[in-house]
């Protein structure tokens, strides 16, 4: 077995259902030990890969490797890979014993070893005394961890996740989350995780994948990619949904000067793939925002004029919702440093200026649907 | 709660009121056939069929004469007849078994969902023909001249005509193809709740197919399997039409004695001895499926 640096590589990977192209052309990597999960809308072919990995589905083209060996045809039971199922597929005729060791014997186990190998999976998932249990006589979150015990108890070179939290109630399932990172950071085995739930990918994981109609937008690591997202796909599936249009007026030595169609300009660093005289999107994350009663421009700090639409206090912040004189669309959240009553200072209706810094420019490229995706980008 | 203050007594009154029905149609239809038929088999036959009237009940008792016919049933011309309907009832039920397995996990699990109801309606539409219409139709098909001898003879399998008809293996043939609905129902049943993420679980730990089929499919689909072989062993072990017309005089079963105690011999009090002894059977096999399924936990079938 060759030691290679990655744990899984996805190497221009796709997966053909009939005419429909669920992952389309998918090559990336997973770090040994990292937790890495795979961030997507539902049809986004985020399971669908997943499944790829532990054998379920065969890539119509492209390889899988895991610690360099290449795995793509090789069936399910000789994998040395084991998930977690969103449904959790526990055995409802076995106990939580029974179920922990039903696959003991194909790994060649030792039968005395059996009691102490069920008392370590138990331990680690804290349910000992429930061994003889049957799952129907656990409640969700305990299925979810007896589902987590048979899976490790198989010492897998790789766990995979589909969803496992998504049957369990918000309360629970960040408990879980915290509970499942440390045990992933005990353990040093590589998770490939797949989540829909933006914040969950964020709480959990060493990098993300965020992927959009079969496609990789983004690989990043996890506050690379909430900062930083570099598609309109992914900002927006970020919760940053500040997207502004402005010219390339000119090119300097790492900086580019922006031109917003008001006139006012600002530096911003040069991501490297744009020329003199281009439009370019960005984007700026909510709190990234600020309401100004005068024009900051002069100050090289970009501002515009903007109507007040809405103010909705949710206690820890304040979110604002404001309109420019193109009409578009902008979300501000502000913390409530203040006590809510001395801040009245802008009233619905009344007019204010948006402004924020030139570092938080994030300008987007097109999605990933016309360019592939070449490795992590630079930053701003 | 005004319920819970009422006498145990009216409360329970009530209940018995609402099943009522059910014992009544139950008592008048199956327990009361059956006592008469008990009695009858204490008695002894007439000189022209019937009964023999009893002139001294008591003697009668006390002399065991009410038993004769017990006693009779249990010579060995009589228990090798019995074993021989238990041996064919039993492969009957296990050919029947292994025979559905794969029509019914082909209906339920790996057919096309738009097809299930054709393929299902397939499996039931002959039922719509009178049974003793399809044996009949075996007969043409496994007769000297008949179909399965044709079409052997024209293809150069054989070069002499098989004798099918009146053998074992006709009955059996019968019998398997009569019965087929009755498992693959049932199984049909428990294998379209499996879930199948299980199986993908199964292959994950590292189980392959074969070992999946029989620690995952077979475990969870045992109440199907079960109420399957209860089923078809239970009208097996009576049969007595598909062994009359396809197997002819040399293959008497338990149903065929019985019959020809009633219709030919006119011996009903040894007719009914058997028959008690038939239905006693069934039922202690049904007492031990519902013992089983309680303590599986389950939910009972039938």
């Amino acid at each position: 077995m060759s030691a290679s640096e990655f744990s899984v590589e996805i190497d221009h990977v796709s997966k053909l259902f009939g005419d429909f192209v669920a992952v389309d052309d998918v090559a990336l990597t997973v770090r040994r030990g990292e937790f890495f999960s795979l961030l997507g809308p539902s049809g986004c072919g985020k399971t669908t890969l997943l499944r790829m990995i532990g054998g379920f589905e065969i890539p119509t083209s492209g390889a899988i490797r895991v610690n360099g060996v290449d795995m793509t045809e090789v069936p399910v039971h000789k994998r040395p890979i084991n998930m977690v199922f969103q449904a959790y597929a526990l055995f409802p005729h076995l106990t939580v014993a029974e179920n922990i060791s039903f696959g003991f014997r194909y790994k060649n186990y030792p039968h005395g070893e059996y009691e102490q190998r069920i008392a370590k999976a138990v331990a680690l998932v804290r349910l000992a005394g429930f061994e003889a249990r049957y799952p129907s006589q656990l409640s969700g979150g305990q299925r979810q961890r007896v589902a987590l015990a048979r899976a490790l108890a198989l010492e897998p070179q790789v766990l995979l996740l589909d969803e496992p939290l998504g049957a369990l109630d918000q309360k629970l399932r960040k408990e879980v989350q915290v509970e499942l990172k440390n045990l992933q950071r005990k353990l040093g085995i590589t998770f490939v995780f797949v989540t829909h739930d933006q914040e969950e990918a964020l709480t959990m994981s060493d990098r993300i994948a965020v992927m959009n109609a079969g496609r990789v937008e983004q690989m990043d690591t996890a506050s690379q990619v909430f900062e930083y997202p570099q598609t309109e796909f992914v900002a927006q599936f970020m919760g940053a949904s500040n997207f502004f249009s402005a010219t390339v007026r000119s090119i300097a030595e790492g900086f580019l000067s922006l031109g917003m169609s008001d006139g006012d300009s600002f530096t911003v660093p040069n991501p490297g793939r744009v020329a003199k005289g281009d439009e370019v999107r960005f984007v700026v994350r909510p709190e990234k925002l600020d309401l100004r009663s005068r024009d900051l421009s002069s100050h090289g700090i970009p501002c515009m004029p903007v109507t007040i639409e809405d103010r909705v206090y949710q206690g820890v912040s304040t979110v604002w919702v404001v309109t420019s004189a193109a009409g578009e669309r902008f979300v501000i959240y502000e913390q409530n440093e203040q006590p809510f009553e001395e801040r009245g200072k802008f009233a619905v209706g009344g007019t204010a200026y948006l402004c924020w810094s030139p570092r938080h420019t994030v300008l987007m490229r097109p999605d990933t649907a016309a360019i592939p995706v070449a490795g992590p980008a630079p930053h701003a | 709660m005004p319920e819970e203050k009422r006498h145990p007594a009216a409360r329970h009154f009530g209940a018995y009121l609402q099943v009522l029905p059910t014992w009544a149609v139950l008592g008048l239809f199956f327990v009361l056939p059956l006592v008469i038929m008990l009695a009858i088999s204490f008695g002894q036959r007439g000189t022209y069929g019937g009964l023999k009237p009893i002139e001294d009940l008591w003697a009668y008792v006390a002399s065991g004469g009410f038993l004769a016919n017990y006693r009779r049933s249990i010579e060995p011309l009589y228990l090798s007849i019995y074993w021989r309907s238990l041996w064919m009832a039993v492969v009957t039920t296990l050919l029947c078994l292994v025979v559905s397995y794969p029509i019914a996990y082909y209906i339920a699990v790996v057919a096309p969902a738009r097809f299930k109801n054709l393929f299902l309606g397939l499996v039931v539409i002959p039922f719509w023909t009178s049974f003793l219409i399809r044996t009949y139709a075996w007969m043409l098909i496994l007769r000297t001249e008949g179909l399965a001898n044709t079409v052997l003879l024209a293809t150069g399998v054989i070069d002499q005509p098989l004798n099918l008809l009146y053998t074992d293996f006709a009955v059996m043939i019968g019998l398997v193809y009569g019965e087929l609905p009755f498992m693959i129902l049932p199984l049909y049943a428990s294998l379209e709740k499996l879930d199948l993420g299980l199986l993908e679980a199964s292959l994950d730990l590292g189980a392959n197919k074969v070992a999946t089929f029989f620690r995952v499919t077979v475990p969870l689909t045992m109440p199907g399997i079960v109420a399957g072989i209860i089923l078809v062993f239970i009208p097996s072990i009576g049969q007595f039409v598909v062994s009359d017309l396809l197997g002819g005089a040399k293959s008497i079963l338990a149903g065929n004695l019985i019959q020809n105690q009633f219709a030919v011999a006119r011996n009903k009090p040894f007719g009914s001895a058997i028959a008690f002894e038939l239905t006693a059977l069934v039922l202690v096999l049904l007492f031990a499926y519902a013992m089983y399924t309680k303590r599986k936990g389950q939910e009972v079938l039938l």
